[in-house]
């Protein structure tokens, strides 16, 4: 079953998912910078998608605003789990996948690469320092040190939280091939 | 007046003015990526007891570009004497947020939302 961290939800069952779309992407297929475009294509994709489910309504100012927001934060999630991905999958590694999940009072994202040992062993030390401090505290603290390092890792996870008011949690388990297949769930309520 | 694009987004600096204006959606990967944007700031600071940057027309931007934002702002307010002023759209979800953790980088930065 590997480790989980963080409330991971279930996204199978009857009714736990009301949509979903799953799509995958073969890390050695092109190389990084030629398909670095398309996780936004593919995030603007999933974020055009569930603006069906969040329509305008002329007689409620307010639904206009909803729709954009949900849109923007499902944009700025999914292509940020997708840069993530990219930046971190073994090449010649199983698919990275990332799947949307819409149930009805929230949208699941679960994003699954192939990370090398160092990577996954780095990717749960920062697991371990986001659930013992505040996330905002890790954030400002982050960022005034990546303005001397440049080092700006982690930051796409912590705004996720402290902008978009999400819940992360995370599962790690062996890959056949070698490696860990890490996936980052995104719980956003709506 | 310096200014370039790329794909779906638009870059402009006018000297004189001490004035950028970011627009269209900015996902370049890593802060590396973003070394023309940085230089366009830098050049626009440079000198300047005042400047403008303009994002009222950034529909998006992705966590590197938050981080190049960031680490702009705090050089910025460690240099103590430059007036920062950024104008942003109540219209775009994601400036709510991210320009105010601005605000709280540097106090006496000024954000407009039009």
């Amino acid at each position: 079953m590997g480790d989980t961290f963080g409330a991971f939800q279930s996204c199978e069952g009857e009714g736990a998912a009301l949509e979903s779309l799953l799509l995958c992407f073969s890390p050695s297929l092109l190389p990084l910078q030629q398909r670095w475009r398309n996780n936004g294509l593919s995030a603007d994709f999933l974020s055009d998608y569930v603006t069906t489910f969040f329509p305008k309504d002329e007689a409620d100012p307010a639904s206009a605003t909803r729709q954009s927001t949900v849109k923007g934060a499902v944009s700025y999630i999914a292509n940020e789990l997708l840069e993530n991905a990219m930046k971190y999958s073994e090449s010649n590694s199983l698919p990275i996948t990332i799947r949307l999940v819409l149930q009805a009072d929230r949208i699941v994202f679960e994003e699954t690469n192939v990370a090398s040992a160092a990577s996954a062993a780095a990717y749960r030390r920062f697991i371990g320092e986001l659930q013992q401090s505040d996330p905002a505290d890790i954030y400002f603290h982050k960022v005034e040190a990546m303005a001397v390092s440049g080092d700006a890792s982690g930051l796409g996870l912590i705004t996720m939280i402290i902008d978009y008011a999400a819940s992360l949690a995370w599962r790690f388990e062996a890959a056949p091939g070698g490696g860990e297949a890490v996936t980052t769930q995104v719980c956003l309520a709506v | 007046m310096t200014e370039f694009s790329g794909e779906n987004y638009a870059a402009r600096c006018d000297v004189g003015a001490h004035l950028v204006t970011l627009s269209g959606t900015l996902r370049l990967n890593g802060i590396a990526e973003y070394a023309p944007i940085v230089a366009l700031l830098a050049n626009a600071a440079e000198d300047a007891t005042a400047m403008t940057l303009d994002l009222s027309a950034l529909e998006f931007l992705n966590s590197s570009g938050i981080a190049v934002l960031s680490k702009f702002v705090i050089e910025a307010r460690n240099r103590g004497d430059l007036a920062l002023t950024i104008i942003g759209s109540g219209a775009i979800p994601w400036q709510g947020k991210s320009l105010q953790n601005l605000r709280r980088l540097m106090p006496s930065l000024v954000v407009e939302f039009r």
